[in-house]
C-alpha cells in the first residue's frame, strides 16, 4: 500500500464496472463498498429510515369510516373490489383516480430529475434502500471493505460459516419481513397476522410472502447493482431527462487533474499537480463499482458517497472540499474556462421545470376537484335484449330493464325511482307485489351495488310505435342527490 | 497452444475487437460471431429442463396407448371440476336448505333467498329450458312466451311449480296437466259453416273485425261447444289448460284462417315433466325464476 499523504492511504481498489473493465460476457465481479461517513451518508440513512417506516407502518394505521366499512387507513381491498386511502374511497370505476396518481408520480420523477438529477435513484427507491439495509448488516457482521474480502477469498472455516450463516438468516429475516409487510395492504392487517401465524392464511397469503421475501433476498443480497444497470428502465430514460442545469455527481477534473500520489515530489520536480491525491477512496465507497472521475455514467445513481469519501480526504490533506460534488454541467464548463459558477436556487426555475411543476399541479387540482365533486350515487340501466319488448293479454306493451344502483356512501340510503318521459307508463319491480306506478322505493346498504328488475308497462292506448326516450331518476330520500339515466323504450 | 489451434476448421479465428471466436461463416464477407449464450439464459434453460423432469414424474404426461401416466399427485382436470363443483355446492348449501325449507311464496319474500333462486333458476333455464323456449324465455312457433301474462295453465308460482313437475301432456306422468280440444273439423262434430261462424265469433270477442251476421250464428254453436271450457266471455280456464279467447295474445294465431284450423283440427302443445331430471330445489328455483319474469301472477 503506497501512502500519498502523511494521513491517506493509497487504497488497491480497481473500479470494476468501468467501461473498460465491464466484458460482456465475463461473469459479475464482486463489489465490497467501504464504509463512508459524511452528510449525504448521514441523509441516506434519514431517508432509509422514513421510507422504512412508511412501508412497515402505514398498513397498521386505522381510519373511523362507520361500522360499514373497514377502518384500515390504507387497504387495497381486492375481493370486494374497494380502494381505501384515509379519506378517499375509491370503487373500480373510479380506478382513473390511481391512473392520475401514476401520471403524477410520472411528472413528479421527471420534475425531480430534472433539478437534482437521479435523486430518487440514490435516496428513495426500493432497490437502493434494501441493497443499504443489507450492506450494513453484511458490514455489522462480516466488517468492512477489507475483512470482507480477505472472509471471501479464505477457506470454509467454522466462523466463515459461522459468518455467513448469520448474515443470510439475517438478510432471510429482513427479507421475510418485507415480503410480509406487503400484504398487509390487502387485508384487514391485525386479523390477517393472526391468521398467517396460526397457519389459517390463505394460500395466496403465503404465496405472495414467499416470492417478495425471494426478490427482495435476491436483488438486495446478490443482484444489487445489476438490477439498476440491466434490469431498470429507468435509468436509460433519465439520461434524457437530465440537461445541462441538473444536479449531477461530477468530478471536477479541472482542478483535480493531473491526479498524482506522489504530490510532494511531482511538485518539487517542478510538475503540474492536480488536487486529486489519486488514493481511490472515491472508487472503494462506490456501490455501483465505478471510478466517477471518469465522468458521467449510466451505472451511477447519484448516492453521493463519494463526495464525502472524497471530502473526508480533502479535510485531511488540508485541501478545499468539493473535489467530487453535486454541479450542473454549466457550473462545471464555467468553472473549468475559468469563470465563477453560476448556479444557485434559480437555476431550478427554468421553462422545463416550471412546464413540469404546471403540468403536475393541474394533474393535482383537477383530481382534487374531481375528488371533491364526485358522485357517491351511480345509475346505469340496462334494457332486456330478448325479448325486446313483452305484449300483455290486454294489449299493453311492456319492457324490461336491469338498474344498477351503486351507494357508493358508508351507510345505507333509501332511494326513490322514477320513470318520466312516456305517457301513461307504469312500473312494477320484480319480486314486489306493489301495483304499477311511476315511482318506487329501493333500498341499498352502506357501500354497496344493487341490481333490480323493474317492468316497465304502457297501456295500449299511449303505445307509440317504435322507439321512445324512458328518464329513470333515482333520488336520495333523506340527501340532495340525484341521478337520472336516459333510456328506451321499445315498442313494435 | 499449438495442438489447440490444430483442433479447429481451418477458417475459425477470433474476432479482433470483441476476442470472441467466429463460427467460420462468412457471407459477402461478413462473419458470424460464436458468442456463448448468456449465463442467466442458460441457468433459465437448465431450470426449465429439471422442472420439466419434476412435472413428468408429478402430472399426467406422456400419452400411452389408451390412456397416459397418471403422475404421482394424481391431478386431472376432471377431478379439479369435480372439486370446484363440491366447494361450490358447499358454498350454496346453507341457502340451498332454506329453499328446500321453505314455501315458493316465503322463498319470494326473502330478499336474499329470492336473488339466488332467481340466479339459480336462471341458470337451470339455460341448460334445460332454452332449447325450447328461447334464451329470453321469449318463445316462439308452438312454444309460449313466458314472459307475458297470459298463462294457459295457470302463473301462479304454485301452478308454475306443477307445470315444471308433472308437464303437460307428458304420458309418462301420471299426474301431468292434460286436457284434449274435441277436433271439431276432422272429427265431423261441427259442419264447416258453424266452424266458420264459430271463428268470426271468436273475432268479436277479441276485438277484432268480424262479420256481424256470421258472430251471431257463431254465438250459439260457441255457448253449446266451447264455452264449457273457454268460458262465456271467451276468458278461457287454467285449469284445463283452455287458454283465453278474449285477449290480445294468440298461441297459434289469431287471425281468421288459423282459428279456423285450430278448431277444426287443434294443435296440442306438449312439455316434459321434469321432476325425474331435476332435483326438487331446482324446480323451486325454476318457478321463482319464470314467475319473476314480468308475468307471474
Amino acid at each position: 500500500m503506497t501512502v500519498v499523504h502523511d494521513s491517506v492511504e493509497r487504497l488497491d481498489v480497481e473500479a470494476v464496472n468501468s467501461k473498460e473493465r465491464r466484458a460482456l460476457y465475463a461473469a459479475r465481479v464482486k463489489i465490497f463498498p467501504k464504509r463512508v461517513s459524511g452528510v449525504f451518508r448521514k441523509l441516506k440513512w434519514w431517508v432509509m429510515l422514513v421510507t422504512l417506516a412508511i412501508y412497515y407502518i402505514t398498513p397498521w394505521l386505522r381510519w373511523d369510516r362507520g361500522e360499514h366499512v373497514p377502518d384500515q387507513a390504507v387497504l387495497v381491498d381486492i375481493a370486494n373490489r374497494r380502494f381505501y386511502f384515509f379519506f378517499i374511497e375509491i370503487w373500480p370505476q373510479e380506478f382513473y383516480y390511481v391512473a392520475g396518481l401514476l401520471i403524477m408520480a410520472g411528472i413528479g420523477l421527471f420534475l425531480v430529475t430534472s433539478t437534482v438529477g437521479r435523486a430518487w435513484c440514490g435516496y428513495t427507491c426500493p432497490q437502493t434502500v434494501w441493497v443499504d439495509l443489507f450492506m450494513a448488516v453484511e458490514r455489522w457482521i462480516e466488517g468492512d471493505r477489507n475483512a470482507r474480502i480477505k472472509l471471501d477469498g479464505s477457506a470454509w472455516t467454522p466462523a466463515k460459516l459461522t459468518k455467513r450463516l448469520a448474515k443470510h438468516a439475517v438478510w432471510l429475516v429482513i427479507a421475510l419481513f418485507t415480503g410480509g409487510a406487503w400484504i398487509f395492504y390487502f387485508a384487514d392487517a391485525p386479523a390477517l397476522i393472526v391468521s398467517l401465524v396460526t397457519l389459517n392464511a390463505p394460500l395466496v397469503a403465503y404465496s405472495t410472502v414467499a416470492i417478495l421475501t425471494a426478490t427482495t433476498y435476491v436483488f438486495a443480497g446478490f443482484m444489487r447493482e445489476q438490477v439498476c444497470t440491466y434490469m431498470c428502465p429507468w435509468p436509460r430514460i433519465q439520461s434524457a431527462m437530465l440537461d445541462e442545469d441538473s444536479l449531477v455527481v461530477t468530478y471536477n477534473d479541472w482542478r483535480g487533474e493531473p491526479r498524482s500520489r506522489h504530490q510532494k515530489k511531482a511538485a518539487a520536480q517542478g510538475q503540474k499537480v492536480g488536487d486529486c491525491v489519486d488514493c481511490n477512496a472515491c472508487v472503494a465507497v462506490c456501490p455501483m463499482g465505478i471510478d466517477i472521475r471518469d465522468g458521467q455514467q449510466l451505472e451511477c445513481i447519484t448516492c453521493a458517497l463519494c463526495i464525502d469519501a472524497c471530502n473526508t480526504v480533502m479535510d485531511k490533506v488540508g485541501k478545499p472540499r468539493g473535489l467530487i460534488s453535486y454541479s450542473t454541467l454549466r457550473d462545471y464548463e464555467a468553472s473549468a474556462s475559468g469563470q465563477q459558477a453560476v448556479t444557485n436556487w434559480r437555476s431550478f426555475i427554468r421553462p422545463r421545470t416550471l412546464v413540469y411543476l404546471l403540468v403536475w399541479s393541474l394533474i393535482g387540482f383537477g383530481m382534487l376537484i374531481v375528488l371533491t365533486m364526485r358522485d357517491r350515487l351511480d345509475v346505469s340501466v340496462l334494457h332486456d335484449r330478448n325479448p325486446v319488448f313483452v305484449q300483455l293479454s290486454d294489449g299493453a306493451i311492456r319492457n324490461g330493464y336491469t338498474i344498477k344502483i351503486l351507494n357508493m356512501q358508508a351507510e345505507p340510503r333509501r332511494f326513490r325511482l322514477e320513470i318520466a318521459g312516456v305517457a301513461g307508463a307504469t312500473m312494477t319491480v320484480a319480486g314486489s307485489d306493489a301495483p304499477g306506478s311511476s315511482s318506487a322505493l329501493v333500498d341499498i346498504g352502506a357501500d354497496k351495488l344493487r341490481a333490480i328488475k323493474v317492468y316497465v308497462r304502457i297501456p295500449q292506448a299511449n303505445v307509440v310505435s317504435g322507439r321512445s326516450k324512458l328518464k329513470f331518476t333515482v333520488s336520495d330520500t333523506a340527501g340532495s342527490e340525484t341521478s337520472t339515466y336516459e333510456a328506451n323504450f321499445e315498442a313494435p | 497452444m499449438a495442438s489447440e489451434k490444430d483442433n479447429k476448421p481451418a477458417d475459425r479465428e477470433v474476432d479482433k475487437i470483441s476476442g470472441t471466436e467466429t463460427t467460420g461463416h462468412v457471407w459477402d464477407g461478413i462473419r458470424e460471431l460464436d458468442s456463448p449464450m448468456p449465463r442467466w439464459w442458460l441457468w433459465t434453460f437448465y431450470a426449465t429442463v429439471v422442472f420439466a423432469i419434476g412435472y413428468v414424474i408429478a402430472y399426467p404426461a406422456i400419452p400411452l396407448v389408451t390412456n397416459a401416466t397418471t403422475g404421482l399427485l394424481g391431478y386431472s382436470t376432471r377431478g379439479e371440476v369435480a372439486k370446484q363443483i363440491a366447494r361450490a355446492k358447499q358454498a350454496q348449501s346453507g341457502l340451498l336448505e332454506q329453499i328446500s325449507a321453505k314455501t315458493l311464496q316465503d322463498i319470494r319474500k326473502d330478499p336474499e333467498l329470492f336473488q339466488f333462486a332467481v340466479a339459480g333458476g336462471a341458470s337451470a333455464f339455460r341448460v334445460n329450458c332454452v332449447p325450447c323456449h328461447g334464451s329470453g324465455a321469449q318463445g316462439g312457433g308452438i312454444y309460449p312466451n313466458l314472459n307475458d301474462d297470459d298463462w294457459l295453465w295457470g302463473g301462479s308460482l304454485d301452478a308454475i311449480h306443477t307445470t315444471l313437475k308433472h308437464g303437460i301432456r307428458f304420458t309418462a306422468d301420471e299426474n301431468t296437466r292434460t286436457s284434449e280440444m274435441p277436433a271439431f273439423g276432422r272429427d265431423e262434430i261441427l259442419e264447416s259453416t258453424e266452424i266458420n261462424d264459430t271463428a268470426e265469433f271468436v273475432l268479436k270477442l277479441s276485438n277484432q273485425e268480424h262479420n256481424a251476421e256470421a258472430a251471431a250464428r257463431g254465438a250459439t254453436v260457441y255457448a253449446d261447444n266451447c264455452a264449457a271450457c273457454h268460458g262465456d266471455a271467451g276468458q278461457g280456464d287454467p285449469e284445463q289448460g283452455a287458454p283465453n279467447l278474449a285477449d290480445a295474445i294468440w298461441f297459434y294465431g289469431g287471425s281468421k284462417a288459423e282459428l279456423v284450423a285450430q278448431i277444426s283440427a287443434p294443435k296440442l302443445g306438449m312439455m316434459p315433466g321434469w321432476q325425474n331430471r331435476l332435483d326438487e330445489d331446482t324446480l323451486k328455483q325454476l318457478s321463482i325464476y319464470v314467475h319473476s319474469l314480468g308475468g307471474g301472477e
